[in-house]
């Protein structure tokens, strides 16, 4: 235990936690953009740097760790002039497009800019140095002209997905972000997990699939599970009129955090698919009351001719219908072959891409409705 | 499921994933392509390992991503997993290392299932599965000597004739060690679908109804006769790989499919096509003209994840909220109101015409009734009829409750890590299992190994990842996994495509060179119609699961003309 003071407020501190630890557990703001509580600190944006008594320079609060009788002023003069400062000189290295940007309304570096009541100073922007749009990675649009060098992609790469795809080169003004040994992502190994965009704290890093759809508070956000593997992932579904236009990570779930998976982030289109049903339908000689024995050799034809219904007015044909005419051709049938040839001449096959609610019905139909117990799934397979 | 409710009363993941990731000294993973298929478990592994040092031994035939973090990767022939097993089983005895404790109080049955184990002698072991005796020794001691040791498996244990002896035999291997009932321990089955855990949990079998209760169960039965007011039938119904040839056999005249694809997904699609093609009526819920809709008589249009509100159930038993994002498309319908739908309208056949063949159902019985307002509702009369869910519901849930089954009552905490003080069914029972060799081994005809399975960019039979247009750009057709030595064989320079056959059918596909497979073994998934690796699986079933040797096939490659 050791006892500190934060802007003349008397705090008790537990060894070993950094400044910036004590500070947010105890409701206090100071400013952070290169940190993130799920990567491993590096104090290298400055933009958390606090006034520590008997210092001979400001320190910053995410890599010092508190000491005995420690004494911090988070917001005196000098402090704020520096992160100004600080914030300055990345904005005289970053574009001036924040009107097209697609990340703005959740950009750090925008937020803290307005806080600070920074821009970039008359002395000047470096520019356009980068190419934009930079990777041909289907999912992950990169533009290091809007980097401010925090280095969240190459943790959250390393040490998230330990995958460790992005690095950094050169130094100096030229310093920059690249994928292996500056390839392209996908020639480093990169897995598209999207995690490096979840992670970056500005628009260097941002997604293809939506780009320019919407900003942050012209979406929705709906916080559900994932439809693809066992693990559960939880993340926010992005909706703008009504569709589906992205996925972004939700830093409360459960299983994963802000982690997710290729097909979690980026495997969303297929619900818009245009092939997606969307009315019922019946085969044709369902309608016209004949039996499918008779109408064999019609099948047979319309498989040769693949499906399509090409010989217009073929039994076999698909008829959009409304619900009532499907499901009570489906109950009749059901209920026939039930008493015809019995109850376990039915099969059921539940799914295991459904709810647990679904899923019961289905278990419920078969064995209290039809009176069977062949219901299952593909578990097996 | 079967082997571990045969060892332990119950199957299911035993941990849960943070607690195995975070607390387990080393990692046993037999079977599992991780990295790809829970990709994100697969990095929690990954940290462990890079980070906090935990030790890793994979057992695979093939090189996969996750042996790049490796302390060490045992390389067995596919389908010698019981010979693997025994064989290091045999040096943990022989070097003492077995938790005696552990097997004295929690366990019965050792003596026999030690007499079997005595019968592989490490030199025999690694003559079945190709891993040299050295190796072995290796392995045994990085395992038992960092415990808790938590194993993990997937379909690469389960789907093999001998899946369910294979999954008793690694039931056996962590009562040995004494790694059960322990945080960063336990025997871990990854269940590969979002909910397949909870299609299990919820009765989706043939032998039980939801939560495990058996069919065969005088009491169970009796209990929903009384719930539902009809009489139940008394004999286990039909796996999806009995009904599929029953079909054929005159068993089989009506199914009623809810979004999955046979074509895609079952063994030896020929087969499963020449049987769709003369069922007598076929209804399937879909939300895409998957391969199968081409053989349906009824097609009815259900909805995607993003359009439904309820519950799903993790690999690790957690039961999470899915939540409506969007209005449901064109004149789709939910899932749960079309069944609901079709339930009422039988019934009101039965009542509509009495005759000796219709079913009687007491629309009184307290939860006969079909007519529910939302999934909610339906977790209701779920919480009702179900013990291991008794105590979990929506509004526990949207209270940001995080539960996990076994959840008894409405105030009970749920239950992170199964079988700590005792196993479901007492004693912890020890098998004494044999190998057995695969159903079809290699011939001068057809003298390749084929495994099967999915890739990262993928799911299953592919009708929604094929309709991802990011997804189809990185992985955009069927590759062929093939070994450079037979690559070299083969005459493979330049053409890239090969014709892969087996006694089922074939398939024509781009080949990638690589040693992910070691030579003598190709690698194919199904996720794309044109050439899917079900053209060549066979339907040869584990005896109690009935679950396909989908992991090792015969089959020849060629170059295509």
């Amino acid at each position: 235990m050791v006892n500190i003071t934060i802007n003349g407020q008397k705090i008790e501190a537990q060894n070993g936690q950094t400044i910036l630890d004590v500070a947010r557990s105890h409701g206090l703001d100071i400013p952070t953009l290169c940190y993130h509580k799920d990567l491993s600190p590096t104090g290298n944006c400055r933009m958390c740097v606090v006034e520590v008594k008997g210092g001979r320079f400001l320190s910053a609060a995410c890599v010092t760790s508190v000491w005995e009788g420690m004494e911090i002023e988070t917001h005196s003069e000098k402090v704020v002039k520096d992160r100004k400062l600080t914030l300055e000189l990345m904005l005289a290295n970053h574009p001036q497009d924040c009107i097209t940007c697609d990340v703005s309304g959740e950009c750090e570096l925008q937020d803290l800019a307005y806080e600070y009541q920074a821009s970039a100073p008359s002395w000047g922007s470096k520019g356009t140095l980068y190419p934009v749009d930079s990777d041909p990675n289907p999912f992950i649009r990169v533009d290091m002209n809007r980097c401010i060098l925090c280095r969240r992609c190459v943790l959250a790469c390393g040490e998230i997905q330990v995958r460790d795809v992005w690095g950094v080169a050169k130094r100096g003004f030229e310093e920059v972000i690249v994928a292996g040994a500056g390839t392209s992502m996908l020639e480093a190994r990169c897995e598209s997990c999207g995690q490096c965009v979840a992670y970056c704290p500005t628009g260097a890093l941002s997604n293809k699939m939506n780009y320019g759809m919407a900003r942050a508070h012209q979406v929705k956000k709906v916080t559900t599970t994932c439809s693809y593997c066992g693990v559960g992932c939880q993340f926010d579904l992005l909706v703008k009129n009504n569709k589906v236009i992205g996925v972004q990570s939700n830093p409360d779930a459960p299983v994963n955090g802000m982690a997710l998976c290729v097909k979690g982030r980026y495997g969303y289109d297929y619900i818009h698919h245009p092939d997606r049903l969307v009315k019922p339908r019946v085969r044709r000689y369902l309608l016209e009351g004949k039996n499918k024995s008779d109408i064999r050799e019609a099948i047979f034809d319309n498989r040769k001719s693949n499906n399509e219904s090409s010989n217009i007015g073929s039994p076999w044909d698909w008829v959009e219908t409304d619900w009532d005419t499907a499901l009570n051709i489906t109950a009749r049938k059901l209920d026939g072959t039930r008493n015809t040839f019995g109850a376990d001449s039915i099969g059921v096959l539940t799914s295991a891409k459904c709810l647990n609610e679904e899923n019961y019905l289905m278990n419920k139909l078969a064995r209290q409705v039809l009176g069977t117990n062949n219901i299952d799934h593909c578990a097996r397979l | 499921m079967a082997g571990l409710a045969a060892s332990f009363g119950s199957g299911a993941m035993s941990n849960s994933m943070d607690d195995v990731a975070q607390q387990a000294k080393a990692f046993f993973i037999i079977g599992s392509n991780t990295t790809e298929q829970h990709p994100v478990f697969g990095t929690m592994l990954r940290r462990a390992v890079k980070f906090r040092g935990a030790k890793l031994v994979v057992a695979d035939p093939r090189r996969i991503d996750i042996t790049e973090f490796a302390t060490l990767h045992l390389q067995q022939k596919p389908g010698t997993d019981i010979a693997l097993l025994n064989g290091l089983m045999y040096i943990i005895l022989e070097k003492g290392w077995e938790d005696k404790a552990f097997i004295e109080e929690r366990c019965e049955n050792f003596d026999e299932f030690k007499a079997t184990v005595m019968n592989y002698p490490p030199e025999k072991a690694s003559e079945i599965t190709g891993v040299p005796v050295e190796r072995l020794y290796e392995a045994a001691e990085i395992i038992a000597q960092n415990k808790p040791t938590a194993v993990m498996w997937a379909m690469g244990i389960t789907q093999h004739i001998s899946g369910v002896r294979n999954v008793m035999d690694l039931a056996n291997f962590q009562m040995l060690l004494g790694n059960m009932g322990k945080p960063g321990g336990g025997v871990n089955p990854l269940r590969g679908q979002n909910n397949v855990q909870g299609a299990c949990d919820m009765g989706g079998l043939p032998n039980v109804y939801p939560a495990y209760q058996p069919v065969t169960n005088e009491e169970v039965r009796e209990k929903f006769v009384k719930a539902w007011g009809a009489a139940s039938p008394t004999k286990v119904g039909a796996v999806v790989t009995e009904m599929m040839p029953g079909i054929l056999e005159g068993r089989t005249h009506a199914l009623y499919i809810l979004g999955e694809d046979p074509v895609m997904s079952d063994p030896d699609t020929h087969h499963i096509r020449k049987a769709l093609e003369v069922i007598d009526f076929l209804v399937l819920q879909e939300i895409f003209p998957s391969e199968t809709a081409a053989y349906a008589d009824v097609l009815l249009p259900g909805v995607s994840f993003a359009e439904k509100t309820g519950t799903f159930t993790n690999t690790e038993r957690r039961v999470q909220m899915v939540r409506k994002a969007i209005p449901t498309q064109g004149d789709a319908r939910d899932d749960w109101w079309i069944t609901a739908e079709i339930a009422k309208r039988v019934i009101s056949e039965q009542l509509s015409v009495i005759s000796e063949q219709s079913r009687k159902i007491d629309m009184d019985a307290p939860w006969a009734k079909w007519d529910y307002k939302d999934t909610s509702a339906i977790m209701d009369e779920i919480n009702a009829l179900t013990p291991s869910y008794s105590g979990i519901t929506h509004a526990r849930l949207e209270k940001g409750e995080r539960l996990q089954w076994p959840c008894p009552t409405k105030d009970h905490p749920g239950t992170p890590i199964l079988h700590t003080k005792a196993f479901s069914r007492g004693k912890g029972r020890f098998m004494p299992i044999d190998h057995v060799p695969p159903a079809e081994e290699p011939t001068e005809d057809y003298p390749m190994v084929l495994s099967t399975g999915r890739v990262l960019y993928h799911w299953h039979g592919g009708q929604m990842t094929r309709r991802a247009a990011g997804l189809m750009a990185v992985y955009g057709e069927a590759l062929v996994e093939l070994n450079p030595e037979d690559a070299a064989r083969l005459g493979l320079n330049g053409n890239k495509r090969v014709r892969v056959t087996s006694r089922r059918g074939h398939i024509e596909a781009e080949a990638w060179v690589t040693d992910r497979v070691p030579p003598g073994m190709v690698y194919a998934n199904f996720h794309f119609p044109e050439a899917s690796a079900n053209e060549l699986t066979l339907a040869a079933l584990d005896p109690v699961s009935k679950i396909p040797e989908y992991k090792v096939a015969a089959v020849k490659v060629e170059l295509t003309k």
